[in-house]
């Protein structure tokens, strides 16, 4: 019977995790959550694909407008800067890379609290949540500079001072797009480490050790790997095609 | 809890497979990146748009790795993963669709639109000159 199979299956992949199903678990029989995670946890998914398809959106309305457009101002033109650089630093690539960095850092850390979580360790959970909120500043801190820098050289919504890669014209596309994608994802992350804040307060207030888990801490961390991951595609959309 | 002894028992793994994934987007960020700056010095246009190409597909390895590991996709269970994955599918279609209707807005234009077509071929007098703009000079102030 293919029903058994498909148990024998969900049954195998249990038994690599720590979660522990009854034998012969009958996923959509009632009275337990089909997906075997808490509803929270749940919810936190379906928030987080409702929100990959609102970045999705604003990612493709990017790149249909850059198909429609004959040129396109050269990122490596544009991005060449960095803090403390003379007016003629031309280091395309270089500082964006440390941000991508920072925040790749501070999603491992952020897993490693997850973990600790886990073990119901409260002082590794302390401190990997402090290194996670001190990554998401440090990458608010960046961005930060680069807007200022870009504001500076004459970039704003509405007014873009570089002309295209093949040296024709160019549209305030370019800049509308990239202040709004970068301005919606830093607010993302301006709201991660709120997020993680709340969760260092509620840790050190022992909240989690009375509940007996660590649960919520892992909602954050769902919510921060996200932020981590929209990173991803901003970083190559904007920066390196 | 009552799994917090098998918890314990995994944490070790659990570790181990974070340090490995971090090693996987560290590598993967790096050669993205060498890529990028191996595109700067590179005219010609076909080989620039494989070496995209490339750059695309190393950006969806890293997003699996993130989404399956991090945030621990691939240990759920089948139902989990599906009822995940099977609606962002709407992106191939998202994608596509969108992409190749912007493609074809640029052809419109660029056969019947002689404004346009005439932007796109005048190149801007010196780059300089537009950085001094008198409109642009009085935008920032």
């Amino acid at each position: 019977m293919p029903d058994d199979i498909f148990v024998t299956e969900i049954l195998s992949i249990n038994m690599s995790t720590s979660t522990t199903a009854p034998v012969n678990t009958k996923w959509w029989s009632g009275g337990k959550s089909p997906f075997n995670v808490e509803y929270g946890k749940l919810m936190m998914w379906y928030f987080l694909m409702s929100d990959a398809f609102t970045f999705g959106a604003f990612l493709i309305a990017y790149g249909t407008t850059r198909f429609a457009t004959a040129g396109w101002p050269n990122p490596n033109e544009v991005f060449k800067s960095y803090p403390f650089a003379g007016e003629n630093a031309n280091a395309p690539l270089v500082f964006v890379s440390i941000m991508t960095f920072i925040l790749i850092i501070s999603s491992v850390t952020m897993v490693l609290a997850v973990k600790a979580g886990q073990e119901m360790n409260k002082k590794a959970v302390v401190n990997n949540l402090i290194l996670t909120i001190i990554g998401g500043l440090a990458f608010l801190s960046c961005q930060a500079w680069e807007w200022t820098h870009l504001f500076h050289e004459g970039a704003w919504w509405g007014r873009n001072p570089f002309i295209n890669a093949d040296g024709t014209q160019s549209t305030t596309n370019f800049t509308n797009f990239f202040f709004t994608i970068t301005g919606f994802h830093g607010f993302h992350v301006f709201s991660g480490v709120i997020i993680n804040i709340v969760m260092l307060i509620m840790t050190l207030m022992d909240k989690f050790e009375q509940r007996g888990h660590y649960l919520m801490i892992e909602k954050a961390g769902l919510y921060w790997h996200f932020v981590d991951l929209v990173w991803v595609f901003v970083f190559t959309c904007f920066y390196l095609i | 809890m009552e799994h917090t002894a098998q918890v314990e028992h995994h944490a070790e793994d659990g570790k181990k497979e974070v340090m490995r994934v971090t090693l996987i987007l560290t590598v993967l960020t790096l050669v993205e990146l060498a890529l990028g700056f191996w595109m700067m010095k590179i005219e010609a246009q076909g080989t620039r748009l494989m070496i995209k190409g490339v750059i695309v597909i190393l950006m969806m390895a890293k997003a699996f790795y993130i989404v399956g590991y991090f945030m621990h996709l691939k240990h759920e269970i089948r139902n989990m993963i599906m009822t995940i994955v099977v609606p962002l599918l709407l992106f191939v279609w998202f994608i596509g669709a969108f992409l190749y209707d912007g493609n074809s807005f640029k052809n419109l234009r660029m056969t019947y639109d002689s404004h346009k077509k005439e932007m796109s071929t005048k190149k801007v007098e010196k780059k300089e000159e537009v950085k001094e703009a008198p409109e642009v000079k009085k935008a920032v102030e």
